[in-house]
């Protein structure tokens, strides 16, 4: 059997998906540096409600960047991220099969599930899973988130990151990312991940290491966190001069999710300035604690919001409305 | 009697912790069977563990059905009040109505507090089915797990995975019991991959053999020989060449596996140019493979992997492991050629952008605190007539730190100080200067060697004596359980660095010098609250480590260590040596005399001295009387002198021995003498005399600390 090219195994493990039931979510518009951080995951899993998605989501990590030069390590490599809320029992026998799905013959490969649990300070979120190794390759986080922006969750979500770029090269067992097959052409010539993709890695490497503007870098993210950090008080401040129930709407239609684009935006600027060597020691942990105040922000408001909301039927009409337009 | 299973099936629990739960759930339903009185006896139901990945199981054979009935007494009310005018109260019959006896059937009893009612009762045992299943629970959410876990919606319950299946069985009987919203069964579960279907387990005796029927061996034993077994099968495919034994390793990879396969894999001898270090790291820690040497010792281009399945029919397996094996050392060769662009002397300034501690600052600033304290110490041994050299200590602590900016640091961090090493010899710097870089952050653990030079010794002990400094005047010094910067660990290196270098240096001043270049830190001053009282606390700290070693690690007896210490804890060379003397001469009779007459001596000076009597400094000799005294006198004055020059060579034996050659005049001494005589003249030059002893004879132990049974 042919390995799947990287645009049909992405397409195989959104069919499975998709066929469970999960919303497929298109990747996030904003700069991220992994599909956690997208919406979909980081204020999805917050309060009560089930929900289900799985989307592609490019995430970029400037300090990963290598050139183009590096056959295993990419500046902006492609998750595939399912969220489970709550987890089905089944929830490791369903990722399996996802495998299965892509072609992988489980019984003639070697498959364990090895202890590595996901932590992100900046994003005040942490959980319990492993790393799934398939012939000594790591394919897989899977995670059991138990909180985020600081928030203790239930139900629990499960998490699964697929890594695109490293299950293609395995499947099509090629030794280097640039190799893998992305489609076949209309002429029937193969398009590489390098065709595709390759100057782009090393444009943004030089654009992340050497030709950021570091002044400017600073600005951008001062810009951002005033503004976001201006809506996270607004809303505490609509919050409490509204007496319970009558602002509800006032509420409902306040730009949270605003809030959270701005909060990506700086939480990027600050990935470009570390990869630019232009955060000291000193002023490291203090940075990433400002977007970290952000990120809780944001999610504290969001959660508020999805209580006070008293028309939360509504909400899925909502976005029905916005894919529409 | 029937036979007892509990099996708890669970999503993949953590190779690191899978050992210590499965000892704690069998000791708890060992427990639990004793304290429910559902055994006769430990020794006769031998309680079998078992643990996969996936499982934690207990076997109690022999286990009672049934609770015995057992008779118990009651104590009621006094009689006092239970009778009145020989009637029977109401506190008697509401006490009869709760035992559920007659009024008549009541009895008396005497205790110590007086005459009361009795009555006896009958406690019908009641089924182990029953008290299982209402005990089980609750010791399940008392495992203990290093990090644990919610998964079900509204739930409270922890556990270190979801819990998925559970089977009890009481012999072939299941016994009602739920946990975590799961029903415990029959039925169990075999290999996720190797197996489909649940297997029923028909009876609690048949749960190894059922299970292994489905491709799982639930003996860790059984599993880790399978595993010894297999890689000598594999690695008889390549002649001459040997798996190097990891008991580490193996304890990791058998606690990952349920059904465990070995498969031989090669990659290309053009990484063996990579340093050996590096390569067994990417294999060790980050594959989990077996390296392998050749008969001469030398690494050879192959490894060998555990598989949790049960072969590699057609290679595919070997193949994708030798695949991401392949991408690893590229990755570590390409990082290799990377950094060696900017060469480790321009790497130190990078340093400046690397934090060591939050609230100390950076790699750059330690570095420059490091080699401070370490050309100084240089200085001092150089004094002292040790041979060292400076300049290869000041490079080194100047390069020391250097390889945290490089890429394959970054990568494997566990490698921090050994690639800089190896990256100082490859860019030219001396090889005295590349090995005390290479070992400066050792002894890593009890089983790791020193720094092997007196350089490297050095610059290890001044980056500890850094690290430990710092964290004390932080006021983050470890206390019970709690260490999280391992400063425990990197005293005790410093310790067995000082004793196994044989260095006359003091323990309190390389600290003191540590301290006082944070001192000099004009803007580390608001962070640094607890410098203050930093020296008193790390002396504090360090005696107990220091206590540690010649206890464990010398195995010096703990009565010797004190006596020892009590005389002295600065100098961890002359302590060990001193310890060591001691020991030697304890079992002789006349040292176990004298350090009870040590004891004696003590305890006449604290009387003495709670009595508000005084004494001189010094004994005179004309004001003795007596000539047991006169004798002593003499020869305290004799001895004195030799165990002076002794002391002075470092002769502590001979010393010891001469002062257990005071015993006869002592004996004699205490004999015919009365210390406390109430002539104040004689009195105190008396006390003299023995404060004498005790000032004189206390430089090597305080004898009074010895433990003199007979």
């Amino acid at each position: 059997m042919q390995p799947p090219t990287f645009q049909e195994l992405i397409l195989k493990l959104q069919t499975f998906w998709g066929d469970y039931g999960c919303v497929l979510q298109q990747p996030y518009d904003i700069e991220v540096g992994a599909g956690t951080m997208s919406p979909e995951t980081f204020l999805r899993v917050l309060g009560p409600k089930p929900y289900r998605t799985a989307y592609l989501q490019p995430s970029r990590r400037p300090a990963d960047g290598r050139y183009g030069e590096n056959p295993n390590r990419l500046y902006k490599h492609t998750q595939l991220q399912v969220i489970l809320k709550p987890p089905p029992n089944d929830v490791q026998e369903l990722y399996l099969r996802s495998l299965q799905a892509i072609g992988i013959d489980l019984r003639r490969h070697d498959i364990k599930f090895e202890e590595d649990n996901w932590e992100s300070p900046t994003l005040g979120a942490w959980g319990i899973g492993w790393q799934v190794m398939l012939d000594g390759l790591e394919i897989t986080q899977f995670t059991y988130f138990q909180q985020c922006g600081g928030i203790d969750l239930d139900p629990i979500s499960a998490e699964l990151t697929y890594g695109i770029e490293r299950l293609a090269a395995f499947l099509q067992d090629v030794d280097s990312i640039y190799d893998v097959a992305w489609t076949r052409g209309a002429d029937g010539k193969l398009v590489t991940y390098g065709d595709v993709r390759l100057a782009e890695e090393l444009q943004l490497s030089v654009y992340n290491f050497e030709a950021a503007d570091v002044q400017k870098a600073w600005q951008h993210l001062q810009l951002y966190e005033t503004e976001c950090k201006a809506l996270i008080d607004g809303y505490s401040v609509l919050k409490k001069k509204a007496p319970e129930g009558a602002a509800a709407d006032e509420l409902r239609r306040y730009p949270v999710l605003g809030a959270f684009d701005l909060c990506l935006k700086c939480s990027h600027l600050f990935n470009i300035l570390d990869a630019r060597g232009a955060i000291s020691v000193t002023e490291r942990v203090g940075v990433i604690a400002r977007i970290r105040t952000l990120a809780v922000g944001v999610a504290k408001a969001y959660l508020d919001q999805q209580q006070s909301s008293v028309r939360e039927a509504a909400e899925p009409k909502l976005e029905t409305v916005e894919v529409h337009a | 009697m029937p036979d007892l299973l509990i099996e708890i099936g669970c999503e993949e629990i953590p190779a690191r912790m899978i050992e210590g739960a499965r000892d704690e759930f069998a000791k708890r339903i060992t427990d639990l069977l004793q304290r429910e009185r559902l055994t006769v006896q430990r020794a006769e139901a031998p309680v079998a563990s078992y643990s996969t990945p996936r499982r934690l199981a207990v076997l109690a054979r022999h286990v009672s059905a049934q609770q015995p009935h057992v008779e118990e007494q009651l104590i009621g009310p006094a009689i006092k009040v239970a009778f009145k005018d020989g009637n029977p109260t109401a506190a008697a019959e509401a006490f009869a109505r709760k035992a559920g006896v007659d009024v008549g059937k009541l009895e008396k009893i005497t205790n110590s507090r007086g005459e009361y009612l009795a009555a006896t009762v009958v406690r019908k045992g009641r089924a182990a089915g029953e008290i299982l299943a209402e005990a089980l629970p609750k010791e399940l959410n008392a495992l203990y797990w290093a990090k644990n876990m919610y998964w079900r919606t509204g739930k409270s319950e922890r556990f270190v995975r979801p819990v998925r299946w559970m089977v009890a069985l009481l012999d072939d009987e299941s016994l009602s019991l739920e946990y975590a919203g799961v029903r415990a069964g029959n039925r169990s579960r075999g290999h996720r991959i190797l197996t489909s279907a649940p297997v029923t387990i028909s009876g609690a005796n048949e749960y190894v053999e059922e299970l292994r029927a489905s491709k799982v061996i639930a003996d860790r034993a059984e599993r880790l020989e399978e595993i010894r077994k297999a890689l000598d099968l594999e690695m008889r495919k390549v002649s001459g060449a040997r798996w190097r034994e990891d008991a580490e390793l193996l304890n990791t990879v058998v606690n990952l596996t349920e059904f465990p396969g070995v498969i031989l894999g090669s990659f290309d001898r053009a990484f063996l140019s990579l340093p050996e270090e590096v390569l067994v790291t990417v294999m060790r820690d980050h594959q989990k493979y077996f390296a392998v040497e050749d008969a001469s010792g030398k690494l050879a281009a192959h490894f060998l992997a555990v598989l949790n399945t049960d072969g590699d029919r057609d290679g595919v397996i070997r193949h994708g492991n030798e695949r991401v094996l392949r991408a690893r050392f590229n990755d570590a060769q390409f990082f290799w050629q990377t950094d060696q662009k900017i060469p480790l002397t321009d790497r130190v300034e990078m340093l400046r952008n690397v934090m060591f501690q939050k609230d100390l600052g950076s790699y750059w600033t330690k570095t420059e605190r490091v080699r401070a304290i370490s050309t100084a110490l240089a200085r001092e041994l150089e004094q002292a007539g040790v041979r060292v050299s400076s300049r290869v200590v000041d490079q080194a602590a100047l390069l020391a730190k250097a390889d945290l900016t490089t890429e394959l640091v970054k990568e494997f961090t566990e490698l921090q100080g050994i690639i800089g090493g190896l990256y100082a010899r490859a860019q030219g710097h001396p090889e005295t200067v590349a090995d005390a870089i290479y070992d400066h952050y050792r002894p890593e653990s009890t089983d790791d060697t020193v720094p092997s030079s007196t350089e490297g010794a050095l610059v290890a002990l001044s980056d500890k004596a850094d690290s430990i400094a710092g964290m004390f005047a932080l006021g983050l010094q470890p206390s019970g359980s709690k260490d999280p910067f391992a400063l425990r660990r990197q005293a005790n290196g410093m310790i067995r660095i000082l004793a196994e270098h044989n260095l006359p240096l003091r323990i309190g001043e390389i600290v003191e010098r540590a301290l006082t270049q944070y001192r000099a830190c004009e803007d580390l001053k608001s962070k640094l609250r607890e410098i203050e009282k930093a020296p008193e606390a790390l002396a504090a700290f360090f005696r107990e480590r220091l206590e540690f070693y010649l206890r464990d690690v010398r195995g010096i007896a703990y009565d010797v260590v004190n006596a020892v210490l009590a005389a002295g804890s600065e100098d961890v060379v002359d302590a060990s040596a001193r310890a060591e003397a001691v020991t030697a001469v304890r079992p002789t009779e006349d040292f176990v005399a004298i350090s009870t007459a040590f004891k004696r001596i003590k305890n006449i000076l604290r009387q003495a001295r709670e009595g508000g009597k005084k004494w001189p400094e010094e004994f005179s000799n004309s004001q003795l009387s007596e000539s047991a005294e006169q004798v002593l006198g003499a020869r305290v004055v004799e001895t004195r002198a030799k165990v002076e020059s002794l002391h002075k060579q470092k002769q502590h034996q001979q010393a010891l021995t001469h002062i257990a050659q005071l015993r006869p005049v002592i004996d004699v001494f205490f004999d015919k003498v009365m210390v406390m005589v109430d002539d104040e003249k004689l009195r105190s030059n008396r006390l003299a005399l023995l404060a004498t002893m005790q000032r004189s004879f206390s430089t090597i132990a305080d004898f009074s600390e010895i433990v003199t049974e007979r």
